[in-house]
C-alpha cells in the first residue's frame, strides 16, 4: 500500500553504525487502554485485584523466560536488561499500590496503568539512564494489560525474509530474541542514543538509527536503505538495496576478521593512525595506536591576526585530552601563497605550489614556528601527552637541522620532518642524520615528483599512487629510515588503499595514517598478508613499467595468495 | 537500628545488573535494609525503589538495618555498594 506521505528521505539520529537496506516492517503495536474500543472495555472490565497482581506475575515470568533464552544465546546485555525488568514487574512495591487504587474503586487496568505511569514519572525525573530506562515500565503495563484483558502480546513480525524492524519504540522484550540474520536493521520513532535500541543494536552489531520522526509513514514492504552513522534513512530500489547488503556484508566481514593492532599476518607491527585537523575529528581512536597527521591550519583560519598563546595551547589540549597516552604527529602551521591566511599577507606569487609555503613561511616569519612550538610544549606537559612534531615542505638538510633544533629546545623529544619534496626524498639518509622521523605526504610527493598540479583533475593518471617513480622515492626513503633505525611513516591518501598500503609495508615503512573509514579495510588487509609477502608485493610494483601495470600486478598477486 | 554510610562503587549507578544484584542479595537476607539518599528512602528489595532512588557511582548513600543480625546484614550490603559492578564481567 503506497504511502503519499512518505518522502524518499528520513532523518533521524545515528545509533548504531553501518549500513543495511531492504524491506521495512513494523512491530505490532500493543493494546493500551487508551487505545482500546468501548466495548472491549465495557467486555473485559472489571479487571480484578488477583486478575491485576496475576498479570503482572505473568508479565514477569515471561520476562524472566526470555532473559533466560538471551542469555543462552550468548546476550549478556539483553540478558541483564530483561532480568531487570522481569524484577520491576514482580516489586511488591508495584503491586502494593495496584492493589491500593483497585481498593480505592479503580479498574484493574486502570490500577496498573495509573501506578506504572507513578514509577515511570519518578525515573524519568531523574534524566539520563533511567529516564530511558522509563520505556520499560511503558512495556510492563502493555504486556500486564495484553494479559488482564487477554489480548495478544505485542510483537516484533515475522515476515519469513530479511527486514527492518520499524517501530514507534522497542522493548527489550522485542530486540533480546532478535535474530541478526533477519533483522537487518533497527528505525524507531521514539529514543536516543542510549536506548535500549541503540545499545542492543549495537551488541547484535546491526545499524539503528533513533529517534527518526517519519518512522510510522513507512509502510510494510517499503525498501529503504538505514545509515546508523549518520541516521539517514532513504528510499531505494530493490536493485541498490541488493547492492548495499553486499557491501555491508563485505564490510562486517572484513571488521569482523581483524580487530586490535596493526600487524601482518606473521606479527610484525604496523601501527595504525589517524589524520586529524582539529579535536572533533579524534573518533574510534581507542582502536588504533595514535594520530599519524594533526593538521594545526584550523587554528589560523578565518584570523587577520596570529591567534594567542592561550588560544593555541587550549586547541592543543583539547586534542591531547581526546587522543589519551596516544602518540599524536602535530605538523606544524602550512600554509603558503596556495593556502593563503590573511594575516600572513603573502604576496602573489606566479607559481604558488613552488613558492614559499611550510617551513618556507618561517624564513619571513620566524616567530609563527617559535609561538607554535612554546604552546605545542606547553600543552604536551600539562597533559603527559606522546607528542611529535613535523615540518611540512622540507627541501633541504639544512632545513631539517634547523627545525629540529628549534623542536627540541622548545622541550619536545621527537622532532620530524613531512616528505614531499623530491629533494628531500632523494636525501632520506642525510636529513635522517638530523632528524627522529620522516613521514611521507604522498599526495604533495606525486604532485612535485611528476610534475603534475593535483588540482587538476585531468592530470589525475599522472597522480595516480602506484605509479612507480614515487614508489621508487618512497622505498628510498623507508630504506633510509631501516639503516638509520628510524621511523618513516606514511601519511596521504597512498596508506589508504588497503592493497598499495601492502606494498608500502614491503618498502619499509613503519607507519600508516588515514582517515577513520579506511581503518578496516587496511588492517584486514595487512592481517591477511606476511611481511614477506608484503616485500613481493613492493618488488612487483617497483619492476612495473607503469602505474597500471603495478596495480594490475599486484592485485593479480593478492588474489593468488587469498 | 543501626545505619552506615557508603560511596557507591559502580561508575554508572545503582541502575541495571548493579541494581538488581543489590535486590538479589538484599532478598535473602534476614532482616529488612534500607537505603536512603537526598531524603528519600528505599527497600532494598524492591528494584522500582533502589532505581527510584537514582544514586549515580560516587553518591553516598546511607544504609540502614533492624533487628539480631542487623550488623551482618549491613556488612554484606554496604560491600556489595562499594564494589564497581560495572566493571566485573556479566556471565556472557
Amino acid at each position: 500500500m503506497p504511502n503519499q506521505a512518505m518522502s524518499d528521505r528520513l532523518a533521524g539520529v545515528g545509533a548504531s553504525p553501518g549500513r543495511a537496506a531492504g524491506p521495512v516492517y513494523r512491530k505490532a503495536e500493543p493494546p493500551t487502554f487508551d487505545s482500546l474500543t468501548p466495548q472491549q472495555r465495557e467486555l473485559d472490565a472489571p479487571v480484578t485485584a488477583e486478575q491485576a497482581i496475576a498479570a503482572l506475575c505473568a508479565v514477569s515470568d515471561d520476562l524472566a523466560h526470555r532473559s533466560a533464552s538471551a542469555r543462552n544465546r550468548g546476550r549478556g546485555v539483553a540478558a541483564d536488561v530483561l532480568r531487570t525488568q522481569s524484577m520491576i514487574a514482580a516489586d511488591s512495591t508495584l503491586a502494593n499500590d495496584v492493589t491500593a487504587r483497585i481498593a480505592a474503586g479503580r479498574d484493574g487496568s486502570e490500577a496498573i496503568a495509573e501506578a506504572i505511569e507513578r514509577y515511570k514519572e519518578l525515573l524519568t525525573t531523574h534524566g539520563g539512564y533511567l529516564a530511558e530506562r522509563a520505556a520499560d515500565l511503558d512495556d510492563i503495563r502493555h504486556r500486564a494489560l495484553a494479559y488482564a484483558l487477554e489480548l495478544p502480546q505485542p510483537g516484533v513480525p515475522d515476515p519469513g525474509r530479511p527486514f527492518i524492524l520499524v517501530a514507534d519504540d522497542l522493548f527489550p522484550s522485542d530486540t533480546a530474541l532478535l535474530d541478526p540474520t533477519s533483522v537487518i536493521a533497527l528505525v524507531t520513532r521514539r529514543g536516543g542514543p542510549t536506548s535500549h535500541t541503540a545499545i542492543l543494536a549495537k551488541s547484535l552489531g546491526i545499524p539503528a538509527v533513533v529517534g527518526c520522526a517519519g518512522a510510522l509513514d513507512l509502510a510494510d514492504g517499503a525498501v529503504v536503505s538505514v545509515d546508523g552513522s549518520t541516521g539517514q534513512v532513504r528510499r531505494v530500489s530493490a536493485k541498490q538495496a541488493a547492492r548495499i547488503q553486499d557491501h555491508a556484508r563485505l564490510a562486517r566481514e572484513r571488521l569482523a576478521a581483524t580487530t586490535g593492532p596493526g600487524r601482518t599476518r606473521d606479527g610484525h607491527p604496523v601501527p595504525l593512525l589517524l589524520n586529524i585537523g582539529s579535536a572533533a575529528d579524534v573518533q574510534g581512536v581507542d582502536q588504533l595506536e595514535g594520530v599519524g597527521l594533526f593538521r594545526t591550519e584550523f587554528l589560523y583560519l578565518g584570523r587577520s591576526d596570529t591567534p594567542s598563546a592561550t588560544d593555541q595551547e587550549q586547541a592543543y589540549h583539547e586534542v591531547f585530552a581526546a587522543v589519551g597516552p596516544r602518540k599524536v604527529v602535530l605538523r606544524t602551521l602550512d600554509a603558503g601563497a596556495d593556502k593563503p591566511l590573511p594575516f600572513l599577507s603573502m604576496p602573489d606569487e606566479a607559481n604558488p605550489a613552488l613558492g614559499v609555503r611550510g617551513i618556507r613561511v618561517t624564513r619571513n616569519r620566524p616567530e609563527l614556528l617559535t609561538s607554535q612550538l612554546e604552546a605545542v610544549a606547553a600543552a604536551a606537559k600539562a597533559r603527559d601527552a606522546d607528542v611529535w612534531v613535523m615540518a611540512p615542505m622540507v627541501t633541504t638538510r639544512a632545513e631539517a637541522e634547523a627545525f629540529a633544533t628549534q623542536v627540541h629546545a622548545a622541550g619536545l623529544d621527537m622532532a620530524g620532518v613531512m616528505i614531499e619534496v623530491p629533494a628531500a626524498a632523494l636525501q632520506a639518509h642525510r636529513i635522517l642524520e638530523v632528524v627522529d622521523f620522516l613521514s611521507i605526504g604522498t599526495n604533495d610527493l606525486s604532485q612535485y615528483t611528476l610534475a603534475a598540479d593535483r588540482t587538476n583533475a585531468e592530470l589525475a593518471d599522472l597522480l595516480d599512487h602506484w605509479q612507480p617513480a614515487l614508489l621508487q622515492l618512497i622505498g628510498a626513503c623507508a630504506a633510509a629510515g631501516t639503516a638509520a633505525g628510524k621511523p618513516v611513516g606514511v601519511c596521504g591518501e597512498a596508506a589508504s588503499d588497503p592493497v598499495l598500503a601492502l606494498v608500502l609495508v614491503g618498502l619499509g615503512i613503519t607507519t600508516l595514517s588515514m582517515s577513520p573509514p579506511s581503518v578496516a579495510a587496511v588492517r584486514a588487509s595487512l592481517a591477511r598478508h606476511t611481511l614477506d609477502q608484503c616485500r613481493h608485493l613492493a618488488d612487483l610494483a617497483l619492476a612495473a613499467r607503469d602505474a597500471a601495470e603495478a596495480r594490475a600486478t599486484v592485485a593479480a598477486s593478492t588474489a593468488a595468495e587469498s | 537500628m543501626i545505619s552506615r554510610e557508603v560511596t557507591i562503587g559502580s561508575r554508572i549507578g545503582l541502575h541495571g545488573r548493579p541494581a538488581a544484584a543489590v535486590v538479589d542479595l538484599a532478598a535473602g537476607l534476614p532482616v529488612p535494609v534500607h537505603i536512603t539518599m537526598n531524603g528519600r528512602t528505599a527497600d532494598a528489595r524492591s528494584i522500582i525503589s533502589v532505581l527510584a532512588l537514582g544514586a549515580r557511582g560516587g553518591d553516598v548513600v546511607t544504609v540502614h538495618a533492624e533487628g539480631d543480625t542487623a550488623e551482618g546484614a549491613l556488612d554484606t550490603v554496604v560491600a556489595l555498594l562499594a564494589r564497581d559492578l560495572d566493571a566485573e564481567p556479566g556471565d556472557v
